[in-house]
């Protein structure tokens, strides 16, 4: 892994800098700008990021585990948000999130062995009247019946990967939909 | 005139292909009221907004026109803040006005910035849109190229010259709590402040700050062609305008709508959404996302505007025990509130236990951790009802759940603990049987010794 951000992120990173008075209100478009540049936050990346907005490293540390999407941990190619919350479990939300543990052979939080995808279980995505909903980066699957689920996973292989994808190595155990306190 | 149920203020160009492209929004009037409103001073465009009786759509329902004349006179920096963070369960509103209509939210925020003296206003938009906040970041940057962003406007009182940047949100429930949003749009974990002061006087960067919902926003382009007046004869009593309504759950046509205030949640399901699917019965209705106490099937012919949600006398009061009225202020039992517009219909074979169980855990999950009431209360209302509905609950657990929604609300920071406490009184208080039938399942598993292990997600409401 690079330790330094690519020309055109220094780049994004001067422009995101402009639009706030001070560097510490740059911090949360700037651990998504790593994260899309890295694949995940680790330890070296928050660093990097705290040295270059200037702010404690303590600050950019606790900043990156209050929110649920940051990354800690390396994370599939792609991520499935599945909701579970009250619209959608009405009409069978943990029906499909099941299916979709199955078909993709990991529990929720967790990477499949081939580094393709990371399954999180969602609160809710703001899709209510369309449920059960799931997004996978700009898409979103509305009315997700378990028996869909096959044809959605199919169709979410084809889309852009939003991130380099977790190394087998690294898989199965995370959860990085988890809150830190 | 008052809105019939074709009205359309913010809904415009639903449907309409293309209608996020600022040639074809343009088309159909988008920027046009930039004029109209340059040509006012911002204090007559701040009197139209306050006799509009436009109200906050965000949630609390505050007048919007009065919380813009709370900032202080004579402020060298103002912020305006659009809170597009959405995520209150069963609300899906905000996210269709921005994917459909973009500049109808920048237009509106163009309006309110030179109304407030705003020379940088923020969108704080939820993390996890990622769709619109390309389609939302695609827009700002025509708006930008068309000079009505970033460049100087002739206006009443000299010229105008504003910018607006979309901050993308990182994943917390919480960062919809306007004290939050702030923090998070400063760059800290969004922890709620203590209020006062209140952000009109002391908001983002220490500057007067007005925070508003995008739907809140998209009305004043309207406003401004019409007039204050105009858009309060839409509205019924001292609620302006149209409403933005979320229809889910068990229904025949679920979906998101743009209706007359003063519709009823009875009309709504059967009329707007078709019914209940296999011609079941209504069993309980969130009526404005879940921190919102339910209503059940004999209390569904109240409209759902602000103020006849809170007290309509139709509408049972919340009790924190039997015999025990849960008030607001003395003489002032809740009853329930509109909220974000999140209406959740169940039907008859709804396990009501799991479905509060699930939203239990949605707060618990969502707080901050800052207070202890909120933090370890809400923990234990999701632990509690989860056991209950899962047949290992205890007849004692009923009253458990009363004494901990007590000692929660108005004991927190923010808000976030009265809405889990509200709902699980208000349930508690509408569906005690099902409650009371789900301890006696506990007891009766008990005592046979097979309890069954009280696993964190479950199958499902039925
Ligand atoms: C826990 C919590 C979550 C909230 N979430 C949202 C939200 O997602 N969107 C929103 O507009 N308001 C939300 N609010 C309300 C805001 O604090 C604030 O009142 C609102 O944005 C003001 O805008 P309005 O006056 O236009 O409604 C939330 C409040 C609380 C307590
Ligand atoms: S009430 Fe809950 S969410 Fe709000 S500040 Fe306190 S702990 Fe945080
Ligand atoms: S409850 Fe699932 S999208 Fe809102």
């Amino acid at each position: 892994m690079a330790t330094a951000f690519s020309p055109q992120a220094e780049q994004k990173i001067q422009d995101i800098c402009r639009r706030y008075p001070n560097t510490q209100a740059a911090c949360l478009p700037v651990l998504h700008l790593a994260q899309d540049e890295f694949g995940y936050l680790s330890d070296e990346v928050l660093d990097l990021v705290a040295d270059r907005l200037s702010l404690p490293k303590s600050h950019v540390f606790g900043v990156a585990t209050f929110y649920t999407m940051y990354h800690r941990q390396p994370v599939g190619k792609r991520v499935l948000m599945m909701c579970t919350n009250v619209s959608c479990m009405l009409r069978g939300g943990y029906d499909t999130l099941h299916k979709l543990e199955q078909t993709l052979g990991v529990k929720a939080g967790g990477t499949t062995a081939d580094g393709e995808f990371t399954l999180i279980e969602e609160e809710c995505l703001a899709a209510c009247a369309d449920a059960p909903a799931m997004i996978c980066g700009r898409k979103y699957f509305l009315n997700l019946t378990p028996d869909k689920v096959e044809e959605a996973l199919a169709e979410c292989r084809k889309l852009p990967a939003h991130s380099h994808g977790a190394t087998a190595s690294a898989s199965a155990t995370q959860t990085p939909g988890q809150k830190k306190h | 005139m008052p809105a019939d149920r074709t009205t359309k203020v913010v809904t415009r160009l639903f449907g309409t292909a293309g209608s996020s492209s600022i040639e074809v929004a343009m088309k159909h009037g988008a920027y046009s009221r930039l004029a109209t409103a340059l040509g006012m001073t911002p204090a007559a465009i701040v009197d139209e907004v306050k006799k509009s009786n436009l109200r906050g759509r965000g949630g609390a329902g505050f007048p919007t026109g009065t919380k813009w004349s709370f900032i202080p006179k004579g402020a060298d920096t103002v912020y305006l803040v659009c809170n597009a963070d959405e995520s209150e369960p069963g609300t899906c509103k905000d996210r269709e006005l921005i994917f459909w209509d973009p500049h109808l939210l920048i237009e509106g925020m163009i309006l309110s910035s030179y109304a407030l003296g705003c020379k940088h206003a923020y969108i704080y938009i939820r993390g996890e849109m990622m769709r619109e906040v390309a389609v939302l970041q695609a827009a700002v940057d025509e708006a930008y190229q068309k000079g009505f962003l970033g460049q100087e406007m002739r206006s009443a009182v000299g010229t105008f010259k504003m910018d607006l940047t979309v901050h993308r949100g990182a994943g917390a429930y919480i960062c919809g709590e306007e004290t939050s949003l702030l923090n998070s749009l400063e760059g800290r974990r969004g922890w709620p402040r203590l209020k006062p002061p209140f952000p009109a006087v002391k908001g983002l960067f220490g500057k007067p700050t007005i925070v508003n919902n995008v739907e809140t926003l998209m009305n004043i382009p309207w406003i401004v062609e019409h007039g204050g007046a105009k858009f309060a004869e839409l509205g019924v009593g001292k609620s302006g305008g149209t409403r933005m309504v979320c229809m889910s759950g068990h229904l025949n046509k679920p979906g998101v709508f743009e209706m007359p205030i003063g519709i009823t949640f009875r009309q709504m399901i059967d009329e707007v959404c078709g019914g209940v699917p296999g011609g079941r019965k209504v069993k309980a209705v969130i009526p404005g996302g879940s921190s919102m106490p339910p209503l059940d099937i004999d209390e569904l012919d109240v409209p759902i505007e602000f103020d006849a949600l809170m007290s309509d006398p139709r509408i049972k009061p919340v009790m924190v025990r039997p015999g025990q009225v849960f008030e607001l202020a003395p003489g002032r039992p809740l009853r329930t509130m509109a909220g974000s517009g999140g209406i959740v219909v169940m039907d008859d074979s709804t396990d009501i236990v799991a479905v509060t169980a699930r939203i239990m855990r949605f707060y618990a999950h969502e707080s901050c951790g800052q207070c202890t009431p909120c933090r370890e209360g809400t923990g234990w209302l999701a632990r509690v009802c989860t056991r209950l509905a899962n047949g290992a609950g205890r007849l004692e657990d009923l009253e458990l759940l009363s004494s901990i929604s007590y000692g929660i609300a108005g004991n927190t920071i923010c808000p976030l603990g009265e809405a889990a406490a509200w709902p699980m009184m208000g349930f508690l208080t509408k569906f005690r049987a099902d409650f009371e039938r789900a301890a006696a399942t506990g007891e009766a598993n008990h005592k046979a010794g097979r309890v069954p292990a009280a696993a964190h997600t479950h199958g499902g409401a039925h």
